[in-house]
């Protein structure tokens, strides 16, 4: 994991210092709410509902089992003993009080971390793969460059002020965990004829209110010219983004306005003017310091095969089910990836203990090398296990009610926080992710059902990504009544793709059922191997259309 | 409004002139839509003379008459408006701009560090601020992670700096 040095940490404590001069106007008066407002949107304080948010910037989704334990601690202190983990791998806290916050990021300072940028118009936090480092395949440990992306967006003084939010993802496998394609910069690890390592760099993706997959602008921009690249496509967003209209003032518009082939000139040429200057040529030793700080863990020299682990897969149903479905293969023989559900059924998808985050912090600790990920799609990863450990593994999390064998399936489904606790929602979310989720609890349909990606937001604004989801439910108002408007054939991966709508809204009442007639239809007509997805790109909208709606 | 030029509180010589006015016998600013149609006029006046461009008016638009002017405002129609962040680094990196770049319009005190990093080194700023909100807002940061206009050496040459110290020490 990457550690701190001294201008990293100087960097953050001089923040914390700012940031509790703002806090502290605030509450002598001097500064209205409107004057505190784009002062604490820069450091993650959101006002909500209820309560100020505060939105803990957890880097590429990689944290460490003493982090894990701070933030259980703070949840804990200054909270009401949970975290709500979020699709862009931060830790969302729903009731600190603004007074505390100053305490909050110094306690977050002493174990390396911080709040900056996970809110405002600027470059929030990189996300990445969260198999980073142990999946089968990858080109090099992603980590790196986000890293290298973090320190150069840090406090950038020419985007700070961006006509909009703005996130970057980077995958380095062909499989694509990271959702690239729907973000405004999504960046692939590739490799070319001659073997040298490069990046793709897609641009204009995004989810929201007009859903576009992005666009690849750079084919193979060299690895030491990155930065500069970057640094060229934020410039002629920054210059050329609208700035008179919030809705079309992604990058996603600029893109759609002028097309992909102007962009890609525009970024071109401002890009080979950057680069002729030299100032952002990565060096070679820089690149290497960070890259040690991910060098692969002391693992062992073990055998692919846990015959004792297949046998008690054998007696143990439960243990057998979680095997299948949260437990992915990793690029070292006699190594499992472990996937945590925070998807318990009929819970809030993503939101986790005090106690379970000790719990996770502590398994990390005796058996992945005290280092956790967490999952865009709201859940956690142990990247680095013995297989031989799975079943210890398994009881520990299992007694934590962190074993719902339910990863990829139906009730892993991403939910916005919605109407519950979000002032932009127009409908609740979680309640219908909960239903959803008690609707198909049963382990053998859901298996029987395949993977299967349920995403639900409770406004156009899109934070549950439901255009991406195989199936996607937005949450909409018509005069007071909440209806559910539901898509099908979304995907977030390398075949990224924006859902369909399939027809007139469904009310609260109707929804659950609604994605009940989509499964069975799919079951029905599906043929071997198929997942929905497939199906519905086999068939189209029409077979599920006809069941919906029958009865209209 | 009160000027800060390269950090010190002083008096401001210029006049922002409006289109429909007439020039004052001293420095003038003008608008990019004046200096287009009364170039030549304005050059010839002889005196001291300053652009002012708008969010949207790119300075690749003056790149070519940088030299007639003292002075090149940019303005912040709203301080969530970034734009400019961008015109002055050009101006200062791209064009080699060596004169003075001025912050205009909403320019409050928590953009003070960015303004200066970019190459601003003249801010009209609100009457309330004082010499000592200034020197905190605009040093709230030691070190800076990316290089930008203000030639300060970046946390990535500093950290090399340090290691390269480092081993000659070690080698001696």
């Amino acid at each position: 994991m990457y550690r701190y040095d001294e201008f990293d940490l100087k960097l953050v404590n001089e923040r914390v210092a700012q940031f509790r001069g703002q806090v502290a106007r605030r509450l002598a008066g001097e500064l209205s709410e409107d004057e505190f407002k784009p002062l604490r949107l820069m450091n993650g304080v959101y006002l909500q509902l209820h309560a100020y948010m505060l939105r803990i910037a957890i880097p590429y989704g990689t944290l460490s089992s003493r982090q894990v334990r701070k933030l259980a601690h703070i949840a804990r202190v200054y909270d009401k003993g949970y975290g709500h983990f979020t699709t862009r791998q931060n830790l969302q806290l729903n009731w600190p009080a603004l007074k505390d916050i100053p305490a909050v990021l110094d306690e977050l300072a002493s174990v390396e971390m911080h709040c900056i940028q996970t809110s405002g118009n600027c470059i929030r936090n990189t996300t990445s793969d969260h198999y980073a480092g142990s999946a089968p395949g990858e080109l090099e440990d992603p980590r790196v460059v986000c890293e290298i992306i973090r320190q150069w967006s840090t406090f950038h003084p020419e985007f700070s002020f961006l006509p909009r939010k703005f996130k970057i993802a980077v995958s380095a496998t062909e499989h694509d965990r990271a959702a690239i394609r729907v973000h405004d910069i999504g960046v692939q690890v590739v490799k070319n004829a001659t073997g040298e390592l490069g990046y793709e760099v897609w641009v204009g993706g995004g989810l929201g209110r007009t859903p576009i997959i992005g666009k690849k602008v750079g084919d193979f921009v060299p690895r030491a010219d990155l930065l500069s690249y970057l640094e060229a496509v934020l410039r002629v967003y920054n210059m050329s983004g609208r700035r008179d209209y919030l809705y079309k003032s992604g990058i996603t518009f600029l893109v759609h306005e002028i097309g992909a082939e102007e962009m890609k000139r525009l970024v071109e040429e401002e890009f080979e003017e950057i680069r002729k200057t030299g100032a952002l040529q990565l060096p070679q030793e820089e690149v290497d310091r960070i890259q040690k700080y991910f060098a692969p863990p002391a693992y062992e020299t073990l055998s692919d095969a846990a015959p004792e682990i297949d046998a008690l897969a054998a007696k143990e149903k439960n243990f057998a089910d979680w095997l299948k479905t949260n437990v992915a293969q990793h690029k070292v023989p006699g190594y499992a990836i472990v996937n945590i559900s925070l998807k318990p059924i009929g819970k809030t998808p993503g939101d986790c203990s005090s106690e379970q985050m000790e719990a996770v912090a502590d398994i990390a600790e005796k058996f992945a090398f005290s280092e956790v990920r967490v999952a865009h799609e709201q859940n956690l990863t142990l990247a680095n296990v013995r297989k031989k450990d799975l079943y210890e593994v398994w009881k520990a999390l299992d007694a934590s009610e962190l074993a719902t064998p339910n990863v990829g399936l139906i009730t892993d489904q991403i939910a916005c926080p919605g109407l519950d606790y979000c002032n932009l929602a127009n409908a609740r979310s979680i309640p219908i992710a909960q239903r959803i989720s008690e609707r198909f609890k049963d382990v053998d349909l859901q298996q029987k059902i395949g993977r299967l990606h349920i995403n639900t937001s409770g406004c156009i604004n899109a934070c549950g990504h439901h255009h991406v989801g195989h199936i996607g439910i937005l949450g909409v108002d018509k005069k007071g009544v909440e209806y559910y408007q539901v898509t099908l054939g979304g995907a977030a991966d390398e075949t990224a793709a924006v859902g369909e709508i399939v027809g007139p809204a469904f009310t609260e009442g109707e929804i659950v059922d609604a994605v009940d007639t989509i499964v069975k239809t799919y079951l029905d007509i599906r043929k071997d191997g198929e997942i929905l997805l497939d199906t519905y790109r086999r068939v189209g909208l029409q077979p599920f259309k006809e069941k919906l709606y029958a009865a209209h | 409004m009160q000027l800060i030029k390269n950090g010190a509180f002083i008096a401001d010589v210029w006049t922002h002139v409006a289109d429909e006015d007439e020039l004052p016998d001293g420095p003038a600013i003008v608008s990019l839509q004046r200096w287009q149609k009364e170039q030549n006029a304005l050059v010839a006046r002889g005196k001291p003379l300053g652009i002012r461009l708008k969010s949207g008016e790119a300075p690749s638009l003056i790149a070519a008459d940088l030299d007639k002017f003292d002075v090149v405002a940019l303005e912040f129609p709203a301080y969530r408006n970034g734009r400019a962040y961008s015109y002055a680094r050009l101006l200062r990196e791209r064009y080699g701009y060596k004169g003075e770049v001025r912050a205009v319009g909403a320019v409050l005190r928590d953009q003070f560090y960015f303004l200066v990093r970019v190459g601003f080194d003249a801010l009209e700023v609100r009457d309330n601020i004082t010499p000592e909100i200034w020197k905190e807002s605009v040093g709230v940061f030691t070190n800076d992670y990316q290089p930008s206009s203000d030639g300060k050496p970046s946390v990535m040459s500093l950290r090399h700096r340090l290691a390269a110290h480092a081993s000659a020490r070690n080698a001696g």
